[in-house]
């Protein structure tokens, strides 16, 4: 499990979720995000393209980051869920919270 | 790293038993999982969906005992008991607390709780998996998934 952030040309910092997103691991990638706020990043896209499942910890966390990103007037999406995690946000009614994107290129494109 | 271990040979009903037993450790959740979705392949390989719903239900229920069961103690035990059947799989999970009563548990989808960052994990259980039940006092959960 890891993440790793690239800011692209765009400006806008992509973080790929690879493995899961759980308890174990949900304060490294507030810290990440933190990091990133800290430093003037505002575009954030989350990209979970190779990413396994996610627990309610992990689903905490986004919404979490997901206020701070709002707090500073950043913009935070996500994208390349597969069709398990897609309906796991709609389920839970955090599609309605989220920019969701099929793509990481569709979600770069909205920015 | 988290092993499994099988409890006895097949049974007559050709279920399978593994056991793993560990202590609060929250660092553990991930392993724990790969532990049983491994032992659940080595009777039959199980459907990428399945996979997705184990990972996350096994996920959600040994958190939930480690964090508000065992209330972190790292001195507490959890024990996850899986039964691989021909249909079905059966995940016990249990934890040293004193339980809870899961009937009180608010909907985390209400407009009011829906920016929530914690609250969702009993939901997700029920939403993933097809039977959920609690031993009376609240410190068992036996989650039920189909095999394939």
């Amino acid at each position: 499990m890891a993440f790793s952030a690239n800011r692209v040309a765009s400006g806008v910092t992509v973080v790929a979720v690879e493995g899961q997103l759980i308890v174990a691991n949900r304060q490294e990638l507030k810290q990440l995000m933190q990091e990133a706020l800290d430093r003037g990043d505002r575009k954030f896209l989350l990209d979970f393209t190779k990413t396994a499942y996610v627990d309610s910890s992990g689903l905490g966390a986004l919404v979490s980051i997901s206020k701070k990103v709002r707090e500073v007037g950043g913009d935070l999406r996500l994208a390349g869920l597969n069709e398990d995690l897609r309906s796991l946000f709609e389920l839970t009614k955090l599609d309605t919270l989220f920019t969701i994107s099929e793509t990481a290129s569709e979600a770069l494109a909205g920015f | 790293m988290v092993t499994a271990a099988r409890v006895g040979p097949r049974d007559s009903d050709g279920r399978d038993r593994f056991r793993v037993e560990l202590h609060t450790d929250l660092s553990k959740v991930g392993y724990v999982v790969e532990a049983v979705i491994n032992c659940c392949n080595t009777v039959a390989a199980v459907s990428t969906r399945t996979q997705f719903r184990l990972c996350t239900v096994v996920a959600e229920a040994v958190a939930n005992a480690m964090v508000n069961g065992n209330r972190n103690d790292p001195n507490r035990l959890v024990v996850v008991e899986v039964e691989v059947g021909a249909d079905s799989i059966v995940i016990a999970v249990s934890d040293e607390g004193d339980g809870f009563d899961h009937r009180l548990m608010p909907d985390p989808t209400h407009d009011t709780l829906l920016a929530a960052t914690r609250g969702r994990g009993l939901f997700m259980i029920r939403s993933l998996a097809d039977h959920v039940s609690f031993n009376d006092r609240g410190n068992t959960i036996w989650m039920t998934l189909p095999r394939c």
